[in-house]
């Protein structure tokens, strides 16, 4: 297996370092950390004492800085670069937020504390709570849900539970077929069958479809809105009243919130349930993968079915609803995730919040939608936009400007990256061949969206005139270039093995 | 706004180049009944400093662990993190990724998942690891959701070690699919014995070493009961520091285990976020929730890591998904692998036998004292303790007297009767001498 | 090939005897891409047409390989569970899926021959 050799004889190039794993620079009985040794004692741990070792590597604290260090510089980030990913709200990450989440107050707190040495943290998940409801205009809000798809089956599930109190769950979910993926495996999960909704030519639902399909067996009608198009589905008044006509349950995906915060309450459209993704709308990290934040907002007639834990606000003070089946948790259907959310993430979003205000939420998603737009404008001179009209928060196009020339949406990603631009979301949603997403978020400057613009014009005039190889050649600046997935799933190696294990695997 | 680059020059600039005379043109799909009735009464921007000194008097409203001696677990523990890992896990490049699907530009972040999976597989003795889930309690519903599948079966039984959220999870995680999960009582005594109770209708059985009272225990011949009748046995362990110095999961027969990884990433942080450890059998891979970072070569023959058998996950197989998680605990799975990797094998032992030395010198003196029993003959860093009085109001009273002294066992399960004494106490290596000679003192008081 | 049939789903059969063969076309092949994984059904299993009978992964998309008509398997490629490329290198012949007794040939006469098949998938294609 080779590392990146030829140039130079360490392997490095210059600022790209070649960094092995930690396993490769094991030095036996090395630590980065210094203990104070324990007292003598007596051993307590019945017949459970292992002898063996385990096979972790040793190394001191200068070279697990410096392993760290190197990877990172390996990682694109929204604060080395534009992230235009669609429906991903890729907007800065403020360090005031890391600032508040480590005040000691915050971050030194353990869960099973006596409520009265908690009462703060029980008053900032209140004090968020309160926002989340006052901006969807929603009565009640989970708020432990751990991420989007978490909140989605938390809403879904509220929603079963209703259901079954009132006579019967149903048994079908409608999803329009331009959903995320996490919406089907979602409604699976609750033991819903999930059946797709067409959209129109316009790239929005059609209602007439959604109407015709409603009766005694649909449970919910999952919708995104803006959509996943970057679209405002205009008639989602008329789909929540047909919705609730037929005794069913309108749940919202709210992970493109942030082209309507502050300028929609979504009871005004007629939402039982929604889920916020903390880390999207309200600037949470996306560290790499996580973790992130799915507060659900919950109509009157779903708020008894939420699940526990939730703060209580009365004479006495704050105090958590910890178990279900008793009191006023008497119809919560459960528990969602262990201890109470996550209280890290809420701290960071509240202190994006409470910075912005309304009147700075307003404008963000002003901004948001202003840069979509401003993106859709300039890109469609190359670009083929899979809708006509404007859009919200992320433009569409899709690969019909690609057409003979031999470039695909993926190539032209590829090229992307040589640019210092993240690629876009591609290949989603399903509805358009070849896909291309772009979300700006409102904390793109005018001159960073020019800067963006200019380079796709080019890289779309160069794959029109036939330069292909610009393309399947691409990336050429990349620390590695194209990886192969084919290979890494047909034979998956998901660990590192020590000598002796994988010279008896061979 | 400091967070929003436009003037409102460059705002009429683009609405030009748009072709709209107005920023609200923009928003023209949303019906004008449902703009006019967008009315908040929220309040407006603050500067950072007004943000900070709001934040800080909600943060003053707590008393936290760093200013009183702590004692807490059951399920969360405090231990000292190097200050190196917070400095790493603030830089940019790790703090403000994305998930990476863009592998080219995502070395950092897979390489540092890859050894995140390494060293999961290694610590609980199993073969592959997944890039994490969101917490311990929803890895081990996952872990049931997973056995239904790998043995076609629709029951699960938990034992009365596991902590009680993680049972609340996963019956919650299960309500809606038909299958069916039975919860022993819990018994703080002792170790319940689920040989006999392993039937051929079992997907598995799920157990919790060191247990929710402290209890530690050689799950092999539960296994092997396990294995005879074609179902898997998962273990949970809530303080993975444990695994310095106790046999493995792996090694006694596991099938899955579960791990809450908040003792180690560092993260005590309220509760949340945590990360969920979640390891197993290669032969079962393909049916494992969450994401798997995979070793392969690009195009120059370089090695490097790619996202891989993605077909599992929900972007793809939809409602056919093994799971519907997408974003999972990226940050706090990096911190927990910086630790492990800052403590290698040797400061790991070293920190597990510290861990064990404090929590047996305190309950050694807290034995001596009249009327108190520590139900747990074998423990690692946490142990049950019987006192004469109510387990809740005795921790009233020492939080009074500035001491987090223990978790009543009452505060999750109310209505037992038999666990209203019983005060759940960990040690870590935190806690210094005079933290524990203050909590013996106040204990013998609130005795008195 | 004239005992050779297909359905929408891009399976294709072929039978042999008393023994069907089942696989999934050079279209299907196309459309998925490189294979990484497939799964076959056991000997034995029942198959009902049109049910879920097999499993083949690639690195963007799961699909699943449905019954043409109804039937037992009576076995396996076992071949594609270590080598899936093969179903990339050759889906027409070695890159088979299963082997099937059929619960009436006269379901065959339901599915599409050759040439109806042909310009089914040409019209896809547009």
């Amino acid at each position: 297996m080779k590392t990146k050799v030829g140039e130079t004889f360490s392997g490095h190039r210059g600022l790209d370092f070649a960094q092995p794993l930690i396993f490769e620079q094991d030095t036996p009985g090395i630590t980065g950390v210094d203990l104070p040794a324990p007292s003598h004692h007596r051993e307590r741990l019945g017949s459970l004492r292992r002898s063996t070792r385990l096979g972790l590597p040793g190394l001191s604290e200068p070279d697990v800085v410096r392993h760290y260090t190197r990877l990172s510089q390996k990682n694109y980030s929204i604060d080395s670069g534009f992230y235009p990913l669609g429906s991903c709200t890729m907007k800065h990450n403020p360090r005031l937020n890391e600032k508040m989440a480590r005040l000691p107050g915050f971050a030194d707190l353990h869960p099973f504390q006596p409520v009265s040495t908690v009462q703060g943290a029980l008053k900032l998940i209140d004090r968020l709570a309160w926002w989340l409801k006052e901006l969807t205009g929603l009565p009640a809000v989970a708020m432990t849900p751990a991420a989007g798809a978490h909140g989605e089956l938390c809403g879904l599930m509220c929603i079963r539970a209703a259901l079954e109190a009132e006579g019967g769950a149903r048994e079908v979910v409608l999803v329009p077929d331009s959903a995320h993926g996490t919406n089907p495996a979602t409604a699976a999960l609750v033991g819903y069958r999930v059946e797709s909704i067409p959209a129109t030519l316009t790239g929005r639902l059609n209602v007439e479809a959604v109407k015709e399909r409603l009766g005694p067996d649909v449970a919910a009608v999952m919708i995104t809105n803006p959509n996943t198009c970057g679209l405002f589905e205009s008639d989602a008044l008329e789909v929540a009243d047909a919705v609730h006509d037929a005794g069913a349950y309108f749940y919202m995906d709210g992970a493109n919130f942030n082209a309507i915060v502050g300028r929609v309450r979504l009871y005004d459209l007629g939402v039982d349930a929604m889920h916020i993704n903390l880390h999207k709308t309200f600037s949470a990290p996306h560290g790499g993968g996580g973790p992130g934040a799915g507060p659900t907002v919950l109509s009157k007639e779903l708020a008894s079915y939420a699940p526990v834990p939730f703060i209580i606000h009365d004479q006495d003070g704050f105090r958590i609803e910890e178990h279900s089946g008793y009191n006023i948790a008497a119809n919560s259907y459960g528990r969602m995730k262990g201890f109470h959310g996550q209280f890290g993430v809420f701290v960071r979003s509240l202190a994006y919040i409470m910075s912005l205000g309304i009147d700075g939420l307003k404008k963000a998603s002003g901004d948001a939608v202003l840069n979509a737009n401003y993106l859709l404008a300039r890109l469609s001179q190359e670009l083929t936009p899979s809708f006509p009209g404007s859009c919200m928060h992320e433009a569409l196009f899709d690969d019909r400007f690609l057409e003979g020339t031999g470039v695909t949406t993926l190539d032209f990603s590829k090229a992307m990256i040589d640019e210092g631009f993240h690629p876009m979301t591609m290949y989603f949603p399903l509805v358009v061949h070849g896909a291309m997403l772009m979300e700006p978020t409102e904390t793109e400057s005018k001159a960073t969206l020019d800067q963006f613009v200019h380079s796709i014009l080019c890289l779309a005039r160069k794959a029109k005139a036939g330069e292909t190889n610009h393309f399947t050649q691409a990336p050429r600046f990349a620390p590695l270039r194209r990886l192969d997935e084919t290979r890494a799933a047909r034979a998956p190696i998901l660990r590192w093995k020590p000598e002796e294990l994988r010279q008896a695997a061979e | 706004m400091r967070y929003l680059p436009h003037t409102d020059v460059e705002r009429r600039d683009m609405l030009a180049a748009i072709g709209a005379k107005r920023l609200d043109d923009l928003f023209v799909d949303i019906p004008q009944s449902v703009k006019d009735s967008a009315l908040f009464n929220l309040p407006q921007h603050l500067s950072e400093m007004e943000v900070e000194n709001s934040l800080a008097l909600l943060a003053s409203e707590n008393i936290n662990c760093g200013d009183a001696p702590c004692f807490l677990g059951a399920g969360a523990y405090r231990h000292h993190v190097p200050a190196s890992l917070d400095y790493i896990i603030q830089r940019g490049e790790f703090l403000t990724s994305y998930t990476p699907y863009q592998p080219e530009i995502s070395q950092g972040t897979l390489q540092a998942v890859y050894e995140f999976q390494t060293q999961v597989a290694l610590m609980t003795g199993m073969e592959v690891a997944n890039a994490s889930m969101y917490d311990g309690a929803t890895a081990c519903a996952e872990a049931a959701a997973m056995a239904c599948r790998v043995t076609k079966r629709g029951k699960v039984l938990m034992s009365g070690s596991v902590h009680p959220q993680y049972r609340d999870v996963t019956k919650t995680a299960l309500k809606f699919t038909g299958v069916r999960v039975e919860c022993l009582v819990p018994d703080p005594t002792g170790v319940d014995d689920l040989t006999e109770l392993v039937s051929r209708d079992l997907a598995c059985v799920v157990v919790q070493t060191p247990g929710f009272f402290g209890h530690l225990q050689d799950v092999s011949s539960l296994a092997e009961a396990c294995h005879a009748q074609g179902a898997l046995l998962v273990v949970c362990v809530t303080e993975p520091v444990s695994l310095g110095i106790v046999k493995l999961p792996g090694d006694m027969g596991a099938d899955i285990v579960v791990c809450e990884g908040q003792s180690i990433a560092g993260s005590l942080s309220f509760g949340g976020p945590g990360v969920g450890l979640f390891a197993t059998r290669e032969k079962f891979v393909r049916q494992v929730p969450g994401r798997l970072a995979g070793q392969t070569t690009d195009q120059d023959g370089c090695r490097g890591w790619v996202l891989t058998l993605s077909t599992r996950e929900q972007h793809i197989r939809r409602e056919k998904a093994t799971s519907n998680i997408c974003t999972n605990s990226g940050l706090i799975a990096l911190a927990f692998s910086v630790h492990m990797t800052l403590l290698g094998e040797a400061g790991f032992r070293s920190l597990a036998e510290l861990n064990h030395a404090k929590a047996v010198s305190l309950a050694e003196r807290l034995e001596a004292i009249d009327g108190v029993k520590i139900e747990t003959p074998a423990f690692f860093n946490e142990f049950a303790v019987n006192l004469p009085k109510s387990a809740t109001y005795i921790a009233e009273v020492l939080a009074q007297d500035g001491i987090l002294g223990g978790v009543p066992a009452s505060r999750f399960y109310p209505t037992d009767p038999k666990l209203e004494n019983l005060l759940l106490v960990a040690v870590t290596e935190t806690n210094t001498d005079s933290d524990l000679e203050a909590f013996l003192v106040a204990m013998k008081e609130a005795l008195a | 090939m004239s005992n050779i049939k297909y359905t929408e789903e891009h399976e294709w059969i072929r039978l042999d005897g008393d023994i069907a063969t089942v696989g999934i076309t050079q279209y299907a092949q196309t459309q998925l891409g490189d294979v990484v994984y497939v799964e076959v059904p056991e000997p034995g299993k029942h198959l009902t047409a049109r049910g879920e009978a097999a499993v083949v992964e690639s690195v963007k998309a799961a699909s699943e390989v449905y019954a043409p008509v109804s039937g037992t398997v009576t076995e396996g490629n076992r071949v594609l569970v270590d080598a899936p490329e093969t179903v990339n290198n050759d889906p027409t012949d070695e890159g088979w899926f299963f082997r099937m007794t059929l619960t009436d040939v006269r379901d065959l006469d339901g599915l599409m021959d050759q040439s109806t098949y042909d310009a089914y998938v040409s019209e896809l294609s547009d």
